[in-house]
C-alpha cells in the first residue's frame, strides 16, 4: 500500500482484494462482547471534516475507536477556519501536533491530494468535492461480493446524478477495474462529459439501463451542488429516472438496490424499494465499519521508502 | 533437510495427546470437566491440529468438543515496530461458541518465544472469562522470551536459534511432517 488512500485510482487489484479480504476479518471483531483489538494503541486519528456527514464520520470514528487508535474529530463549523485559515494552515497547525493518520473530507477536489503532500501523516480521504470516496467504493464492492460472491462479469447500473457524484467516479474506477460490467444512467444534463472513457455504457433511459442488472447503485441529487437547472422539477426526475418496484422488475430477480446515502425519498428512490426485500442499503452501512478498519490498519503498517 | 517426526509418528502423538486430555479431564463414573472442554486452534497450523484432537476424542469416547479458530495477528507485539514493508495479512476468527466458564485447550504447531502465545491469552480474554486456558503444542523447540510453558507437548526439539522447524499439515501443505532446517 502506498502512504495514503486519496483515491479507488491509487490502488492495483491485488490491494483492492487484500482491502476486501481484512474486512472480512475485521468484521467479527464487531460481533464480539468487547468490540475492540489493541492494534492501533497509541496512534492517533484527526478527523477533519469540512463538509457535514453522519455516516461516513461515524463509521469512521467506530473504526478507529475499534483499533483503539486515539481519534479527534474537528467540525469546522467551530473551528478556526471560520476565522479565515486556509486548508494548508489548518493541515500544518495539525500536523506539527504529530498525528498519524488523518481522515479528510472537503468540499474540493484535490484537496486530499494537496494534504497529502503537505502532511507527513497518512491521508485517507473521505469524500474530496466532485472527485472521490474512496471507501465508500470498497465497502459497496465489500457488499456487492459478500452477495454475489463475485464482481467480475456483473451488470451493474448506477443511476442518479452523474455529474456532483465523488461516488460514482469511485465505483466505476473500482469496479471496472474488478471486471463488472457498468452502465450509467442520468438525464443528459447530469452526465460528465467523457464519462464513456472510463469504460461504461452511458444511457439516458433508466428502462433500458436497469434491464438484466445484477445490482441498481442508486445517487443522490445533490442540490446542494447544483447552480443552475439540471432538470425541470424534482417531482418529473422522479418520474424519468426514480427507482420504482415497476423498474426493479425489469431487472433480474435476485437484484439488489444499493444507495450510498444520504437518501432523498421519492426524488432517486420510492419508499418501497428503499425498504424492499432486495434493499442491502443498511447492510452497507454496517460494512462501511469493516472496511475502514481494513484501511486504517492496512495503512498505519509501514511504507516501502519510509 | 532432516525430518524429526513423520506422517506415522504425527498421527501417534496426537492420539496420545488426545488420550491424556481424557485422562485429566474425565473423572472415573462421570464425565467430569470434559463436557465443558473447547479447542481454539491459532491460525494457521494451529487450526488443522485442533480438528484433529477433536476427531480423536469424538473416536475414543463419542463426545463432540467445539473447536474454534483464532487469528492473533492483531495483539502481535511487533505490529507497528516495522517502519518498512506491507502489514501482515489478517485472517478470520471464528469461535462459534461462548468461552466463559470453558476449559480452553489453546493449540498450536511450534512453541518457540512465547509470544504468539501471549497474543492469544490476550485475545481471548476478548472473548469473556474462560474457566481455564491450557496450552498444547506439537513441537517445543526451546528458545522462550516470556514466561510461558506448554501443558501438553507432542515432542520437545532442543534447537539453536539459527535452525528452524517447518510442521507441514495435509490440511495446509499436502503432507504430513516436522522438519529442522538450518540456516
Amino acid at each position: 500500500m502506498k502512504k495514503d488512500l486519496l483515491g479507488i485510482g491509487d490502488l492495483t487489484r491485488d490491494e483492492i482484494y487484500l482491502i476486501l479480504d481484512t474486512a472480512e476479518a475485521m468484521r467479527e471483531i464487531g460481533q464480539r462482547p468487547i468490540k475492540k483489538v489493541p492494534t492501533l494503541r497509541g496512534k492517533t486519528v484527526v478527523n477533519l471534516f469540512y463538509e457535514p456527514s453522519t455516516r461516513t464520520r461515524t463509521s469512521f470514528e467506530i473504526a478507529e475507536k475499534r483499533l483503539s487508535a486515539d481519534t479527534l474529530n474537528i467540525a469546522v463549523a467551530a473551528s478556526s477556519v471560520l476565522k479565515g485559515e486556509t486548508l494548508a494552515d489548518t493541515a500544518m497547525n495539525i500536523e506539527a501536533m504529530a498525528p498519524d493518520v488523518i481522515v479528510l473530507r472537503h468540499a474540493s477536489s484535490g484537496a486530499c491530494h494537496l494534504l497529502s503532500r503537505i502532511c507527513k501523516s497518512r491521508v485517507i480521504n473521505a469524500g474530496d468535492g466532485m472527485h472521490e470516496h474512496p471507501t465508500q467504493a470498497l465497502l459497496d464492492a465489500f457488499t456487492i461480493r459478500e452477495h454475489k460472491k463475485r464482481i467480475d462479469g456483473l451488470n451493474v447500473t448506477i443511476v442518479g446524478d452523474l455529474l456532483h457524484s465523488r461516488v460514482l467516479r469511485s465505483n466505476v474506477l473500482l469496479l471496472t477495474q474488478l471486471g463488472a460490467d457498468v452502465c450509467v444512467c442520468g438525464p443528459s444534463t447530469l452526465v460528465p462529459i467523457g464519462i464513456e472513457r472510463l469504460g461504461v455504457r452511458v444511457s439516458t433511459r433508466v428502462d433500458e439501463a436497469v434491464r438484466d442488472a445484477d445490482v441498481i447503485m442508486m445517487l443522490r441529487i445533490q442540490q446542494e451542488r447544483m447552480h443552475g437547472a439540471f432538470f425541470p422539477s424534482v417531482r418529473e426526475y422522479f418520474n424519468t429516472f426514480g427507482m420504482t418496484p415497476a423498474r426493479v422488475a425489469r431487472a433480474k430477480p435476485d437484484v439488489i438496490i444499493m444507495h450510498p446515502g444520504p437518501m432523498n425519498r421519492g426524488i432517486e428512490i420510492s419508499s418501497e424499494v428503499a425498504d424492499g426485500p432486495y434493499s442491502v442499503i443498511l447492510e452497507q452501512v454496517a460494512n462501511g465499519v469493516s472496511v475502514r478498519m481494513a484501511v486504517l490498519y492496512l495503512l498505519a503498517g509501514g511504507v516501502e521508502g519510509d | 533437510m532432516p525430518v524429526v517426526l513423520d506422517a506415522v509418528r504425527i498421527g501417534r502423538t496426537l492420539t496420545r495427546i488426545a488420550h491424556e486430555i481424557l485422562e485429566r479431564h474425565v473423572t472415573p463414573g462421570g464425565p467430569g470437566d470434559i463436557v465443558r472442554l473447547a479447542f481454539v486452534g491459532i491460525r494457521t497450523r494451529g487450526v488443522p491440529i485442533a480438528r484433529r484432537l477433536a476427531s480423536a476424542i469424538h473416536e475414543i469416547n463419542g463426545q463432540e468438543i467445539p473447536t474454534g479458530a483464532l487469528d492473533i495477528t492483531l495483539y502481535r507485539d511487533d505490529l507497528m515496530r516495522h517502519a518498512v514493508g506491507p502489514q501482515p495479512v489478517i485472517r478470520r476468527t471464528e469461535i462459534p461458541f461462548s468461552i466463559d466458564d470453558k476449559r480452553i485447550l489453546l493449540v498450536d504447531d511450534v512453541l518457540y518465544t512465547g509470544r504468539t502465545i501471549r497474543a492469544a491469552l490476550d485475545a481471548l480474554i476478548d472473548f469473556g472469562r474462560p474457566k481455564a486456558i491450557q496450552l498444547i503444542v506439537l513441537v517445543d523447540r526451546g528458545h522462550r522470551e516470556l514466561p510461558i510453558k506448554a501443558d501438553y507437548v507432542g515432542k520437545n526439539l532442543p534447537t539453536s536459534l539459527s535452525q528452524s522447524v517447518q510442521v507441514h499439515l495435509t490440511e495446509i501443505d499436502g503432507r504430513d511432517d516436522v522438519e529442522i532446517q538450518d540456516a
